[in-house]
């Protein structure tokens, strides 16, 4: 289905007035999609499969209590989420029925935090946002990535596509020269990735800590050279949309253990 | 408030040696590492995990700035009686954060 999707959008955008940026026109896209997982070494592999050793349930157990605490005015999340939110994190990042905004699901629970707590929304990267999103996420572990792609979601899905096929930085380099032309390729010591984010947010060894998907978009832009976007803008939100457009039926993995 | 994960068995037999796990969220900042803005990093680590099995240190470690962040441990006992076992570290600066976990002995 997404891939039918994205290749409407192709047609589209061949048809119609073509967005900026370089080949946008060719979908790139590897024919058979594989979690960074499978560019582990063994040890790593180990590592995220042992649910007890896996650092990244330091997060979600923290995003547990959490989860349990109340917040601002008398409510916790799990005063309207008795049952958790199983599976929600595998439909993120979504347009939000209310306001329209792209929210991801950082966005969402500052939202929830704000409109239903009336707490005071916490910091991008921060120990509270990641637990809980690590928490929230975990709950969502197995389940195929299922964004909504269609409707008001599809001009976010061709903004992140743009980013994602943009050259950019010193290098002048795009996502999708690595991700998409060299994955499986090596890149120093490591093997690069196809560039799926359905393990975060993740344990990544270089961070020695658990860290957002925006993060790491953020190391590779710095990686290429380029000018990170601040946390939480707009297009870093519409470049996750399509990533996990892009990654449609794999499995998540948060909290996943990355390099 | 640091987060902790122990792995001890519910239950043991007798004279069994019981494997212990314990794991503790940490950034074990060793001190030698500079910011973005070429500002040192200051030192921030846990420099004693202490293993307390009914009163009797049965196991301990003085970590270094060389140990990675969330430090991970472990070892081995032999399961003597039912007990209490405690599980603490303690940082550089004195402060401590511990959690415990119940082991019956049959």
């Amino acid at each position: 289905m997404i891939r039918i999707s994205i290749f409407a959008l192709l047609i589209l955008a061949a048809c119609g007035g073509a967005p900026k940026g370089e080949n946008t026109s060719n979908d790139t896209s590897p024919d058979e999609i594989q979690s960074g997982f499978e560019f582990l070494t063994p040890e790593t592999q180990a590592l995220q499969t042992d649910a007890f050793a896996n650092p990244g349930y330091l997060w979600v157990d923290r995003g547990d209590a959490l989860f349990k605490t109340i917040e601002g005015v008398s409510q916790a999340c799990v005063s309207c989420h008795q049952n958790g939110l199983p599976g929600i994190a595998a439909t993120f990042p979504k347009v939000s029925a209310s306001t329209g905004a792209l929210l991801n699901l950082e966005g969402q629970i500052n939202s929830c935090r704000t409109s239903h707590q009336d707490a005071p929304p916490f910091a991008y990267e921060s120990q509270a946002l990641l637990s809980l999103t690590a928490f929230v996420a975990n709950q969502s572990s197995g389940v195929p990535l299922n964004v909504e792609t269609s409707g008001q979601a599809a001009d976010y899905v061709e903004q992140g596509r743009n980013y994602f096929y943009t050259r950019r930085g010193q290098f002048n380099l795009s996502c999708a020269q690595c991700h998409n032309e060299s994955w499986g390729r090596k890149l120093r010591g490591d093997t690069i990735s196809q560039g799926h984010g359905n393990g975060f947010p993740a344990y990544r060894l270089e961070w020695q800590k658990l860290g957002s998907l925006q993060r790491r978009l953020h190391d590779c832009d710095t990686g290429v050279r380029a000018q990170p976007l601040p946390y939480g803008s707009e297009t870093y939100i519409a470049v996750e949309l399509y990533l996990a457009a892009r990654a449609a039926g794999l499995p998540m993995e948060s909290p996943a253990v990355r390099r | 408030m640091a987060s902790i994960r122990l792995s001890v068995p519910e239950t043991a037999s007798k004279g069994e040696v019981i494997e212990l796990k314990a794991l503790i969220q940490h950034p074990m900042e060793s001190g030698y590492r500079r910011g973005p803005r070429g500002e040192e990093i200051a030192r921030d680590i846990i420099t004693q995990f202490e293993c307390i099995y009914d009163g009797e240190v049965v196991f301990s470690a003085a970590y270094g700035p060389g140990i990675s962040a969330n430090p991970f441990v472990t070892f081995h006992t032999r399961a003597t009686q039912s007990g209490t076992l405690l599980f603490k570290w303690t940082d550089q600066d004195g402060q401590t954060w511990s959690d415990t976990a119940e082991l019956t002995v049959t």
